[in-house]
Formats: C-alpha cells, structure tokens, sequence
C-alpha cells in the first residue's frame, strides 16, 4: 500500500489519510496522564476490600500515618463528607432499584477491590507501602455471586433498603410468540453463557486533579473519554460551580467504552485534592484495573426460534439474565447490557412474534459498566447461533437460510421485534460482499474434503447490527447528563491556516483526522492547514467525547456544518473586498477563486489578513466572523450500522484448542470518512471480539475473590494466534446527515463474536456436540464434544 | 518500620548516549527510574509483571523488559529508550511504515512494538508473516488487532532487503 497523500486536490474525505496525532505516539512523545508531573504533587495509593462482601466496623491510621513519605490517609467517611454519593437511576426504565455508591465504601464493601482509605503519600511506592499499614477491620458477609441465586427474593440483599437483589426487569412483547413456537414446523433451543470479563487499556485509569485554593478552581487531567460528563460529575459532586472545574484529556492509553464510566477512585481523588489544596495523582495498576475497572457481560440466556415449513423463521423466545456486581454503573447504568441485547437480538430477521425478557441482578462483584459493543453482542450471537441451527434443521445452507429470512430491501424503513429502529439495513449487499471475499464456497468444499481426514473445521457467517451515536431521543428520558449532541468550532487564522476545536475526543480511532479531512473539503484546504484541538473541557466546544460510536457519525456533521458556515462568513468577506456576491466565488486549494472561470482572485492569507489586521479597507460596518460554531443532534434514538462477518476455523477434537485460519468483514458504517481508520476500528474491533469469545473471562470464586486478576492469568488475544482481516466496504451513506457516515467503533467486536460463535459450532456439529459458554476454553470444547459422544 | 526506599545506592550508565549518574531506591525497576528520575516518559507500565510488552527498552544492545529489571542491575550498562531509538535515525523507516498504516492507535504499546521490531528488522531477510507475528507475540496490542503492525514491519524489512 502506498502510503496517502493527505493534501492531493479532488477531496479529502474518502482517503487514508494518515493520522497528524499518530506520530508523536510511535515517537515516545505521546503525554499520557501519568507522563504528566507538576510541582508539589503527591500520589495515592488506595486500601481496597480484600472481601467480596464485608462490614467495615473501623479503619485504624496510626501506624500508617508514621510511614515514610506518607502526607495524609484519608478515609471513605472523610471522602463523604465532602463528595455526594454516586446514584445511577434509570427514569426511563421503571422498577429499576439503585442503592447509594459513595466514591469510597463508608461502612460496607460490596466487591473485593472496592476502595476504603486512600494514603495520600510523595510518591507512588511510599503510599503503597503505607497502604499495607493501614488497618480495616472487615466483618465478611456472605456474598452473592450467582446470577440466578441473586434473581431469588429470598437471596440475602447486598443493599437491604433495596429489599432483594433484582436491580430491574423488562420483557418485550411483539406479537405472539407463545402461540408462533408451538405452530412452528420445527423449534431450536439453547442455553447460553458469556462470561463476564473486562476491558484491559493497556493505560490504567489515571488522574491529576489539582484544587487552586486560591481562586477555588479544581484542573483534571484524566484519562476520561469524556472531559465535559466529568466537569459536570466534579462540579455536581463536590459542589463546585462548574466553570471552576476543568477537565483535560490528554493523550489516552486505550478507552474502548471503559473510560466514559464514573469510578469511586476517580471522584475520590479530585475531593481529596480538594481536601488538600494538592495537586493528587492516582494511576492504576494492573491488579486494580482488574479488580476495580468495571468489567462487562456476565449474561445466562435460553432462546428458542420457530420456523415454518418454508423454512421462514416466525417466531422467537429470549430469555436473558444478567449480573451487573454491586451498584448500577454510573452514569450510564449496566442495565443497558441487556436492554441492548433483547432490543437487537433477531433485528436483521424478519419475524414477526418474538418475546423476551432481561432480569438483572446485584452481585458481589465489580460494577459492569459501558464496553464495546454494549449487550449487543450477546443479542447478536444468541441470534445467529440459532439461525443457524435452524437453517441446518431445514437442511437449507446457512447463508442461503439467511438471504431467505432477513428484511426485504423494500420493508424499510421499519422496526424489528425486539424494537429495534431502522431506517435501513444494506443486510443483503453485506451478505453479499462477505461471501465474496471469503469464497464461501471454496471454504465449505475444502471443510468436506478436511472432515475426510478427521480435521474438523467449521465456517461461520453471521449477521450484526451496531446500534451508534445515541440521540436524546434514548438518553434524554433517562435523566442522566448524559450530553447526546456533539460540537465543532472552526477558525481561520490570520496567515489563512485553521484551527478547528471539536468535542469529540479521540483515542486513537482517528476520529480527529476524520474531521480535519470533512473541514478541510469544506474549506478547500489540505491537511497541513489544519490543527484539531480536543480533549479540554474549558476550550472546545461541549459535547458527548467519545461514546457508542458517534465520532464521525454525529462530530462528523457538526465539523462539516461548521466548515460549511465558515465557508459562507469567507465567502461573504471576500465578496465584499472584491465587490462581488459571493455565489460567484469558491475556495479552493486556499484561494479565493472565480466559481465561473476558476481564476484565482485572493489567497485564503490575504482574505485573512484584511479580516483581523485591514477592517480599515472594507465598507462600513463589516463585521468579519472568521470562527463559527455548529452542533448536531441527531434526530433518532441512534443511527443504525450493519454488516457480515466470516469466520474459518480449525477445531483440535482431542485437545479442545481452537485455531483461526481466517476473518472476513464486509461492514456499512456509511459514508467512509477515511478507510484507513475505518479498516483499523474494524480490525481491531475485531481481534478484541475474538479475545472476548475465546479467551477472557473475569473469574470469581464463591466468596468473591478475583481468581485471575494478572496479564498472565487473564489471556488476551496476542498476535501470534489472530488472523490477518479482511475487508468488503458496503457504503450506504446516511440520511439523517449530510455527512452519511455513521458508527463503525463496535461493529468489529460485535460482529466476531457472534461469527467465531457460528464457526466453531459449524465444525461441532457433525459430532452432534455445540458450545454453550463463552470463553471457549479447551475444556469447554472438550466438554461439550464427550457429552455429545455420551 | 523502617521503609525499604531508605535503601537507596549510586548507579552510572549510559541513557540514549548521556552519561547518567543518580542515586535510585535499590527496589526502583528500570522503568520507574527512566520514567521518573529521568522523565523519559516513552517507556510504559502496563502489567509490572514482564507479560505486556509496554516497558520494552534496549540494554547493552539486547530487547529487555524494563519492568521485570532493577535500575541497579542497570549500573555500567549502556541503555537505549524510545526517546533514544527515535532520535538516532536507526528506525525512521520503521516509524514511517507504522504512520502510513496507523499501525498505531493509542499509542500506548507502540514504543514496545517498535523496539521489539526493530531487533527483528536488524536482524535482515524477510521473514514470513508468522515469524513476524512470532516475534512481536510477547507485546500486547489492545487496539489494532495486531496486522497492521505487521504490515509494517514485514514493509519495512521487504524494502530494505531490496525485495
């Protein structure tokens, strides 16, 4: 590949375009919170729960507060004096029960890692070594871990004035499944399990909050994929007018949806800052990240699907369940993990009787918080491995089952059983592109003629829906500050270069580069002209960050409404300066240029120049605005991505290992902004897809110990074992926008799951054997095959 | 109680070619040191415990895990950062290829994959994708998904080999 031109004629969007910001990273200049030191500052260490559930009946400093170094401990109950408790109620989804999370547990720790004093110390490892010293005396309570034991009214409630442990419920009801299934020609059923895990940044949550005593302002650096929801949760919390409160997100080592969630250590570090009038630093570590980050899925499932005598799919049964650890997840709420699921599952499918219902329950364990993907995986996955059991039923083949049961391209727009909004899916081109590239038939001959040999290799295909850029249309009703519109400012500088300060924020998809490429087509300037600032809530412009896969899709549009403005204020300065109207001018290449010949009349420097320094030569009373403003809000619950993904693998019958021989991905994110940054989301999506399914797994014991909380007992996919990808772009722009682009950050994690799923039981099925849980570990697959022999 | 960071001893090295003299705690690791003491913040923790990758600097010529090494075990040695590497040239190539294919996202594993790279690339030919993937399988990407990494890699190594 030849590397992209990012300042050829004939257009920017639609290149590769190479990321401005990437450089210093690949360099060792990037600046990550924890790179960042400023004078005065301490660190803190903080005492965790070693037990799933306890009591807290005493702290005791003394022997800590001698240690070395150490400045000052500072416990739960002190922290909340000072910092309202954290409170994530859902008012959109009614009877859902949420208890009280202060940033530290006060008297009672619901999940081992759960904070209870932070020393506070002049350096990392003194403040450590103090932690040890300090003494809680913990009374254990017995801990609820199992999803369906917690759904049980009569299970000992984690927070008593909730009464039991059900945090909510929803069943959805279209049409009459009941009735469906038990006229259906044939049924398949399964019972699931995905395993709950977590999202591994490589960059540990991190913190620098830093409280001016003097002018009673507080400044954040922090590893957050949004600077202004943490503005509004330090203000709100600690009582600080929100125009003192600053937020700043410096280069971020990894967000994948963990890093929009609200942490107790977080909000603990910025009240003791507070508290001290110090700049406070808090990095953590790995055996933190794994206790204490708020982890995801943890779903049981059965489904069942109905299909009539044409093989047409009618009807379907889901029932979902879910554990969400100790609190409901702040601010966005864990309950979200199955809404989406039961909301997307069977959305591609054109049946017409479908129920479902998802029951969450409190656990003692990590909080399950926002991560890629966000319960539609699980939808997704539960749905495909059904179809295709179906299809194998009916003796049809999978894709062709598929082609026969998705929404007819005439049907749009419309919404699925699960009530799931689509204003259209491109399912068929999809399916088409993928079996393309992934020479379906090839792949299936050579299976047949492998099985001849006893190799055992199976071929899954399987359908995704990525639901991206969350309108108020969702979050709105829910009552949660939870900023669904996007902005973007755009100023010419006087020597006719221009900065452009987004909301978005940017953790190395390339977002930022996406919208440097829309400004600059708007401007008819290449890249070199352009600086995109982000990540700083004081300065740009207020929005969502980075969050469900709204970087182009809705910061997209806002930068091309704003350039296109700024295009107009140009064009009508220049008008002005050249005594003509401005529908006879254009910009392009940075020059002001006659829209009927072409000929140049002025630079872009010199339009600049005469706006800032030469007001004295225009007629009077111009008023050049050469920086403007644009927001967008999308005027749907969210914008609606799709694809197929292919996946070809090997199953080792006598030792349980999975190999993967090959990807495809053929994906519709709309209008492709930059290709190069929309292949590495899906590729990376992708890979982080495969880990989830065959390799992660958050691993409790009975009484809430983390069993497996090291990168050497938690696996993750390393390059060794993945797959190269490859890629089919189907592009149907949107039209909610002008831009058309819409999310693709999830729908390469979304897509692998449910497709290495459908695979693995495409090469079980022969033996009559399926696999039920997820991760896939080799005793799984072993498993599952001996009970299948009997 | 006594605190082991009394403990501290005198340490001489070389650091990207600069004389360095400081005195560390003994129980400090490589990287704290570059990262503290000599605010060379390119180097990176991510696990502490030898498995990730992200700490990976040069010693004496040879790819090491600055996590898993103590900064007095460092004395007398001659050690090379992501600072450093930069700087010199030796990988320009290299970075290049990583810029032209975002073979980075976040950036937080890169100066790791890059310094590993680099003893593969030194060691010259063009080896097969596998063995390219081989020899990065000890460094932990969270964000690529690995094959753009090794797009570079195995370009840049095709191009210098002449191929």
């Amino acid at each position: 590949m030849t590397p992209p031109d990012g300042n050829g004629a004939g257009g920017l969007v639609g290149k590769g375009v190479a990321r401005p910001n990437v450089k210093r990273l690949i360099h060792g200049r990037g600046r990550y919170t924890d790179d960042i030191s400023v004078p005065h500052m301490l660190h803190i260490a903080f005492v965790r729960s070693p037990y799933g559930h306890a009591r807290i009946n005493g702290i005791d400093t003394s022997m800590a507060a001698e240690a070395p170094g150490v400045v000052r401990i500072v416990t739960a109950a002190e922290v909340a004096e000072i910092c309202e408790p954290m409170v994530a109620i859902a008012a959109h989804r009614p009877g859902h029960k949420s208890a009280p999370q202060h940033a530290m547990a006060v008297d009672h720790a619901c999940y081992q890692g759960e904070p209870v004093a932070a020393v506070v110390a002049a350096s990392r490892a003194e403040a450590e070594d103090a932690a040890d010293l300090v003494i809680v005396e913990y009374e254990e309570l017995p801990a609820v871990m199992d999803i369906l034991e917690a759904l049980d009214p009569a299970s000992p409630p984690i927070h008593p004035d909730l009464g039991d442990n059900r945090c909510f419920e929803h069943t959805t009801v279209t049409g009459d499944a009941p009735v469906a299934l038990s006229n259906a020609a044939f049924t398949v059923e399964q019972d699931f399990e995905f395993g709950r895990h977590t999202a591994v940044t490589l960059e540990g949550r991190a913190i620098l909050a830093h409280w001016d005593t003097v002018e009673e302002r507080l400044t954040v650096h922090h590893s957050h994929q949004s600077p202004y929801q943490m503005q509004d949760v330090f203000s709100r919390h600690l009582g600080i007018p929100e125009h003192r409160v600053r937020v700043i997100t410096p280069d971020i080592g990894g967000g994948f949806g963990l890093k929009i969630n609200v942490h107790g250590e977080e909000l603990a570090v910025a009240a003791i800052a507070k508290m001290l009038g110090k700049p406070v630093k808090f990095t953590a570590d790995r055996l933190e990240s794994f206790a204490a980050d708020c982890q995801t899925r943890d779903h049981i499932a059965t489904a069942k699907m109905g299909v009539d005598g044409d093989g047409r799919i009618t009807s379907m049964d889901f029932e979902n369940a879910l554990s969400v650890g100790a609190y409901t997840a702040y601010i966005r709420f864990g309950l979200a993990e199955g809404m989406m699921a039961i909301t997307c599952a069977a959305a591609p499918y054109a049946l017409t009787d479908y129920h479902a219902r998802t029951r969450v329950a409190y656990v003692n364990k990590g909080i399950v918080g926002m991560f890629r993907g966000v319960g539609v995986p699980v939808g997704c996955a539960v749905t495909e491995v059904l179809v295709d059991q179906a299809a194998a039923k009916a003796e049809i083949d999978p894709v062709e089952f598929r082609r026969k049961n998705y929404h007819r391209d005439e049907d749009y727009p419309l919404t699925s059983v699960g009530g799931y909004a689509a204003k259209y899916m491109s399912l068929h081109r999809c399916l088409d592109a993928c079996v393309d590239i992934m020479d379906y038939d090839g792949l299936r001959a050579e299976q047949a003629a492998q099985r001849e040999n006893n190799v055992w290799r199976g071929v899954g295909v399987a359908t995704f829906v990525e639901a991206a850029a969350f309108g108020p249309v969702y979050y709105g009703p829910s009552g949660a500050r939870v900023s669904t519109q996007d902005g973007c400012t755009v100023k010419l500088e006087p020597t006719g270069v221009v900065r452009v300060m987004t909301s978005v924020t940017d953790q190395g998809q390339g977002t930022l580069t996406g919208i440097a490429q829309i400004v600059g087509d708007q401007l008819g300037i290449g890249m070199d002209d352009i600086d995109v600032i982000a990540g700083d809530s004081a300065t740009t412009p207020y929005g969502g960050g980075a969050w469900a896969s709204r970087g182009m899709a809705m910061g997209g549009e806002a930068a091309l409404q704003a350039g296109k403005a700024l295009k107009g204020n140009i064009l009508d300065l220049a008008a002005s300066v050249l005594q003509t109207t401005a529908d006879a001018l254009t910009l392009e290449e940075g020059e002001i240029r006659d829209a009927a010949t072409g000929e140049a009349r002025m630079d872009l420097a010199e339009l600049a120049k005469v706006g800032y320094f030469r007001q004295d030569t225009l007629p009077g009373g111009t008023q050049p605005e050469l920086m403007v403003t644009r927001h967008h809000v999308p005027d749907t619950p969210y914008y609606v991505a799709n694809g197929v993904q292919g996946a070809h693998v090997e199953v080792d019958i006598e030792t349980g290992f999975i190999k993967l021989l090959g990807w495809w991905v053929a994906d519709d994110c709309g209008r492709v902004v930059n290709p190069l940054m929309v292949d590495e989301q899906i590729r990376g999506g992708v890979i982080q897809g495969i880990g989830n399914t065959l390799y992660e797994h958050s691993q409790y014991d009975e009484t809430g110990q983390l069993l497996n909380a090291t990168l050497a007992d938690y696996l993750l996919p390393m390059a060794g074992e993945m797959p190269d990808i490859k890629i089919a772009h189907v592009e149907t722009p949107l039209t909610n926008t002008e831009l058309g682009a819409n999310g693709i950050g999830e729908s390469g994690t979304i897509g692998a799951i449910a497709a290495l799923w459908c695979a693995v039981n495409d090469a079980l099925r022969p033996l009559g054997a399926q696999v039920t849980k997820q991760p896939f570990t080799p005793e799984h697959v072993l498993e599952v095959i001996a009970a299948a022999r009997g | 109680m006594p605190a082991m960071s009394e403990d501290t001893a005198e340490i001489n090295l070389i650091v990207n070619g600069e004389p360095v003299t400081r005195t560390v705690p003994v129980r400090r690791h490589l990287v704290d040191f570059l990262r503290l003491d000599l605010e060379l913040t390119g180097s990176h923790l991510a696990c502490e415990h030898g498995v990730c990758g992200a700490c990976t600097v040069r010693v004496d010529g040879v790819v090491v895990r600055g996590c898993l090494m103590l900064a007095v075990q460092a004395d007398g040695a001659e050690v090379v950062t992501i600072e450093g590497l930069s700087d010199s040239g030796e990988v320009a190539d290299l970075q290049a290829e990583f810029e032209a294919r975002n073979a980075a996202q976040c950036g937080y594993c890169t100066p790791g994959m890059v310094i590993t790279s680099a003893e593969l690339v030194a060691a010259g030919g063009v080896p097969d994708r596998d063995a390219i993937r081989d020899h990065l399988s000890g460094n932990l990407c969270r964000c690529t998904g690995y094959q753009a990494i090794v797009d570079a890699v195995e370009e840049t190594m095709k191009k210098r080999a002449g191929a």
